[in-house]
């Protein structure tokens, strides 16, 4: 096997590195989707002046190498690469990459999108955010939780929501 | 029984990281009835981890409902609503 495909890490990474590493000189690989987060330096209510990113170490991996498992087994993709950041994090920076191979590009973007919306409900991962107004740690919504619900998977991370705390994926 | 405990993002702030713990359950060993017992432990847990808070549970590194029976040895994570990505 190459280099892992969950990445848990505080350094940056080179798109094009990854996503070359990703198609890794293969032919049968005909498209490459990815998704890139990056900070934001405003909200809605707020200036932010950092992100701050904790997780669950081994749950974590444990966990999106579930939800990649998943993405083979729904949309046929042949490769798929997760790295998140965590520590601090500045306005601009990147915090998360998903990208994925597939023979045809419906494949690609969906499980891209599919991945995205997984993780954002189901790994661990916090932030918190500093503000001019002192740091807090930001809510879970439950947009993210509808988004994943369109997949088929239920979803209660976000408080209020229609899951209630359960968790059925 | 013995058990791991651990916490994240606020409730770590409120609770420490958590460590080993050693815990004679008077009812069937539940992440919910570990949450109670916990709640008796100090007014911070009492405040962390009181019933109306938005508290989510892994069993073993895998999410799981609080109504899931604990073994032996488990590892039982705390922690609020997730928000990575």
């Amino acid at each position: 096997m190459a280099a892992a495909r969950v990445r848990i890490q505080e350094a940056d990474f080179d798109l094009g590195v990854e996503l070359g590493a990703l198609q890794g000189g293969r032919t049968d690989i005909g498209a490459v989707a990815s998704f890139t987060g990056l900070v934001r330096g405003h909200t809605r209510e707020d200036d932010v002046s950092a992100l701050t990113l904790e997780h669950y170490p081994g749950m974590t991996e444990r966990a999106i190498e579930a939800m990649i498992v998943d993405a083979e087994a729904r949309f046929g993709i042949q490769a798929a690469l997760v790295i998140h950041r965590v520590g601090r994090l500045l306005p601009g920076e990147r915090i998360v990459l998903v990208a994925v191979a597939a023979p045809h590009r419906r494949a690609a973007f969906q499980a891209c999108e599919f991945l995205m919306d997984y993780l954002k409900t189901h790994a661990p991962f916090w932030k918190k955010e500093s503000t001019p107004a002192g740091e807090h740690w930001v809510d879970a919504r439950v947009a993210d939780d509808e988004a994943l619900q369109r997949w088929g998977i239920a979803s209660g991370n976000a408080p209020g929501g229609q899951g209630g705390g359960s968790h059925g994926g | 029984m013995k058990l791991t405990l651990k916490y994240f993002a606020s409730l770590r702030e409120a609770l420490g990281a958590g460590g080993p713990l050693e815990w004679s359950p008077d009812e069937a060993p539940t992440a919910a009835a570990l949450r109670a017992w916990l709640r008796t432990q100090s007014p911070a847990h009492a405040q962390a981890l009181a019933p109306g808070r938005a508290v989510r549970v892994a069993v073993d590194q895998a999410l799981a409902d609080e109504s899931a029976p604990l073994r032996d040895g488990a590892e039982v994570a705390f922690f609020p609503p997730v928000t990575g990505g």
